[in-house]
């Protein structure tokens, strides 16, 4: 059963970055728009996201659940080191999902609706900015638990030059994911290209902050490199991930964009597999070298509860998210939509 | 402010604030689903603008609860570290299936908010008390996490440590049906109230009277009958309390001594130090009857209870005394307009009783907040009754209180906008659903 828990822990995080990764990213596409532009972003978001983010944001509490109940050590040694950029994501997360429900429902559409719209794209950079901060600091080692200063306990775990491009990598590759998702969405040959145009920023963005990430972790001495290729499972997800990137680039300068949102799933989805693999079972790791593993839960009877309502549960909850997004979702013969 | 008190005010700042929108999330869906429904049967357009409209105002209260209830999630771990250590994989159970509840509740609500004449009738209606259905679950689930704190079941306390532990029998801790039901009977009771008196407020001033007619039948009725039922589950709550644990019910009665036929304090203002209430009326015997059934029982008090594990009794009384008060003016009103409602009286659509509804307006919610001062407060200084000290459990990271102002801001700003949209959207009623209507103020 632990491997039941683990395994659905895995993928609530890894189903979080993708899904409210291009939630987030969409945020960050209103930022980098021109006035006429936003507006389009903006209805499509509003059409696509708006049936979705709730349930979106369910990955980050099934995940936080599944830590605290399984694993609480873990659970609390991150809410203790890293308790401020956690204050903050909070910050965006509360300013980001009210002020997207406050633009959609109020009921006269005056200019309130600039102060929403700026605090929904600032908060949707504030985010996953925190998010790449803290899951940096996770694995950097940096967590000190015999910490007796005030910085060196809570500030010192999570602000240094990795964690930091960890999070610009994190802002990036949201609006990445956003700007790919978007141009299956749009509904014109303009707004294509649009989104076509932001793919292309936000690719080239993710890949200098993602270089930025190999610098900065020398700089700090974390040894990146050896996750990425120390294993040969890391390793070939990491080439992988290099190859599908090629093909992407192939079919993007084809403009064919079909294919182009499951490759960029992909691609996340196999950086996540080679860091998460080359540091597995272990979860948080601490400055002194040892580390929180995950085959060590708070109890096994809880984890066997816990896999079983997990397993239950996704019996009702998978078909029906996927019914969601299909039903939400433009396509031929959809003819609800407009 | 030093730190543990920073927490413990962030904690009830969060949970006071959260609780106003889960309440409405748990319960507006079923009035909902209820006007959905006549709109469905009847075809009587009205209906189904009092649905939309109503789903407008919700959205706003769901996005607000959702984030909240977040915070919540992450808060448990950031102020109480030591104690999720221990308790989370004890009480973890409900907790994870709420997580179910919750991702359930936020599809159907998705379909239902986004899913307006896209989808088979009945289908989409059906996922409207899905909403409704999900929510209430989530809210009955996580009381009994609370009811688990007040009353730890389903692990062995041996030498400091937590050994075999039972996850199931720790959700199915012997209060959580009591908590649960007063949980679920106060939602009602308050979103209902609340409801009901907004719609009554419009119909006195003559605004979109068929429109606001109909969704003040809606919510009465609920209203009603769960502000009737209220004290009866109080009243099972309240003996429950008396049995596991004492020291909160000397401190809610402020009752500093035990004895026998000990009366029943009704108001009065407490007096730590001299050990006596001041200005309050007593019932003889009455407590007595009420814990036990009987006049001349004995009552345990406060001298019984060690005095460094005794709660603070001014506050735990004074929210006893608010909730208990407010639910019996609740249940009165009630019991009047049902009364005039099943006799048809005329008197019953008259503006007395619905300016009585306009001031009953934040009744309900008061009674909640105070509620649950008395639950929390009077568990006092346990986080996990008899076994772990709130004081023990808190977070080594000093400087909560920077955190606290900051969320203190943050919720107040919110609460603000809250009010300031739902101003609008009652004002827009008028513009977005006016029908052409021949005035008439039938009621039935
Ligand atoms: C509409 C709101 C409302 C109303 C009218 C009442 N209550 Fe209540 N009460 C709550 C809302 C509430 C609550 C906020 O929902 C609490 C907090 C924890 C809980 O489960 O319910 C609560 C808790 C609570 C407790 C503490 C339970 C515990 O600590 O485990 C007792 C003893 C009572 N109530 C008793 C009463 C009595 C005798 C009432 C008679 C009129 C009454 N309540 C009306
Ligand atoms: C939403 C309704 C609730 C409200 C309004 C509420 C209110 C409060 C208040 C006023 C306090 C501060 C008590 C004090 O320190 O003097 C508190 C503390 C706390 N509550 Fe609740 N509570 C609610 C529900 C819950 C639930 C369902 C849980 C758990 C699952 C919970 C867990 C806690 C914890 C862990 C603390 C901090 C420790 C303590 O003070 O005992 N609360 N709450
Ligand atoms: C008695 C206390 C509580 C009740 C009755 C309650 C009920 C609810 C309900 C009905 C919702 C659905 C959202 C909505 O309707 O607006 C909700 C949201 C939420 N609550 Fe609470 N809650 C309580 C306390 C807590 C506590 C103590 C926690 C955390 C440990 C918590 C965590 C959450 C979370 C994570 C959500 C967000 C779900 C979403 O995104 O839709 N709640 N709560």
């Amino acid at each position: 059963m632990l491997y039941v828990v683990v395994g659905f822990l895995w993928i609530s995080i890894l189903l979080y970055l993708l899904l409210a990764g291009a939630d987030f990213g969409a945020g960050i596409l209103e930022l980098v728009s021109s006035p006429k532009s936003k507006i389009i972003t903006k209805k499509l978001m509003y059409r696509i996201m708006g049936p979705i983010w709730e349930a979106n944001h369910m990955w980050l509490i099934i995940s936080i659940v599944i830590l605290f109940v399984g694993f609480p050590a873990v659970y609390t040694v991150v809410s203790v080191h890293l308790h401020i950029p956690l204050v903050l994501m909070l910050m965006g997360i509360i300013a980001r999902g009210t002020a997207f429900s406050f633009r959609n429902y109020d009921a006269v559409k005056d200019e309130m609706q600039l102060v929403y719209s700026r605090i929904f794209v600032y908060a949707s950079i504030v985010t996953p900015l925190f998010l790449g901060i803290i899951a940096g600091s996770i694995v950097s080692g940096k967590i000190d638990p015999a910490a007796n200063t005030f910085m060196s306990a809570y500030i010192y775990d999570w602000l240094d030059w990795f964690t930091l491009s960890v999070g610009l990598f994190t802002v990036f590759i949201c609006g990445f994911l956003a700007s790919v998702y978007l141009i299956g969405e749009s509904d014109s040959e303009e707004q294509r290209l649009l989104f076509f145009k932001r793919t292309r920023n936000m690719n080239a963005g993710a890949f200098l902050s993602g270089a930025l990430v190999l610098i900065a972790a020398r700089l700090e001495n974390i040894p990146v490199y050896h996750w990425l290729f120390g294993n040969l499972v890391s390793a070939s997800a990491i080439i992988s991930a290099l190859l599908s990137l090629v093909v992407f680039w192939f079919l993007f300068y084809k403009r064919k964009s079909g294919l182009l949102r499951i490759l960029a799933a992909f691609q996340l989805t196999m950086i996540f597999v080679a860091v998460t693999y080359s540091h597995y079972p272990n979860i948080v790791l601490f400055k002194n070298g040892s580390s929180i593993s995950l085959n060590e839960p708070g109890d096994n009877h809880t984890i066997n509860a816990l896999g079983w309502a997990l397993l239950i549960g996704s019996i009702f909850i998978l078909p029906a998210v996927f019914y969601l997004i299909y039903s939400f979702t433009e396509r031929k013969g959809n003819q609800f939509y407009r | 402010m030093n730190d543990f008190l920073a927490a413990r005010s962030q904690m009830a700042l969060s949970l006071g604030f959260h609780i106003v929108f889960s309440c409405i999330g748990m319960v507006m869906p079923f009035f909902m689903a209820v006007s959905h429904f006549y709109w469905l049967k009847t075809g009587n357009i009205i209906y189904k603008n009092v649905t939309k409209a109503w789903s407008k105002g919700v959205a706003i209260f769901f996005a607000t609860g959702a984030v909240s209830g977040t915070v919540l999630s992450f808060e448990l771990g950031l102020l109480w570290p030591e104690f999720m250590k221990h308790a989370g994989p004890i009480f973890g159970m409900p907790f994870s299936l709420e997580g179910t509840a919750f991702f359930i509740e936020a599809i159907a609500l998705g379909f239902f908010m986004y899913g307006w004449d896209r989808f088979n009738r009945w289908f989409h209606w059906f996922t409207g008390l899905v909403v409704g259905i999900s929510g209430l679950a989530s809210g009955i689930l996580v009381v009994s996490a609370n009811s688990w704190m007040n009353d730890p079941s389903g692990f062995d306390y041996i030498n400091g440590q937590y050994l075999n532990i039972d996850p199931i029998k720790a959700m199915f801790n012997p209060g959580w049906y009591q908590e649960a039901l007063h949980m679920s009977l106060a939602a009602f009771a308050a979103t209902g109230f609340a409801v009901a008196g907004v719609h009554a407020l419009m119909i006195l001033r003559k605004k979109n009277l068929l429109f606001h007619t109909k969704a003040f039948k809606i919510a009465v009725i609920f209203a009603a009958i769960a502000a009737i039922l209220q004290p009866i589950s109080g009243d099972k709550s309240a003996r429950y309390v008396a049995k596991r644990q004492p020291a909160k019910l000397a401190a809610m009665e402020a009752l500093y001594f035990t004895g026998n036929s000990v009366p029943l304090i009704i108001g009065g203002i407490p007096d730590s130090k001299n050990k006596k209430v001041n200005y309050d009326i007593e019932i003889p015997g009455l407590l007595s009857f009420m814990v036990n059934r009987d006049f001349h029982s004995t009552v345990k008090g406060l001298d019984s209870i060690p005095p460094e594990n005794q709660p603070p009794v001014a506050i735990t009384h004074y929210a006893f005394q608010i909730m208990v008060g407010l639910g019996m003016i609740m249940m009165l009103i009630s019991i009047i307009y049902l009364a005039g409602a099943i006799t048809k009286k005329k008197w019953r659509n008259s503006r007395w009783l619905l300016r009585l509804f306009v001031y009953a307006i934040p009744t309900g919610f008061i009674a909640v907040e105070a509620g649950w001062i008395l639950t929390e407060v009077g568990r006092q200084p346990w986080i996990l009754q008899g076994i772990m000290r709130t004081s023990e459990a808190v977070t080594p990271m000093p400087g909560i209180k920077y955190t606290f102002y900051l969320f203190t801001a943050v919720y107040f700003s919110l609460a603000l906008v809250v009010i300031f949209l739902l101003f609008r959207q009652i004002k827009m009623v008028g513009k977005l659903y006016d029908v052409p209507e021949n005035i008439n103020l039938q009621m039935n």
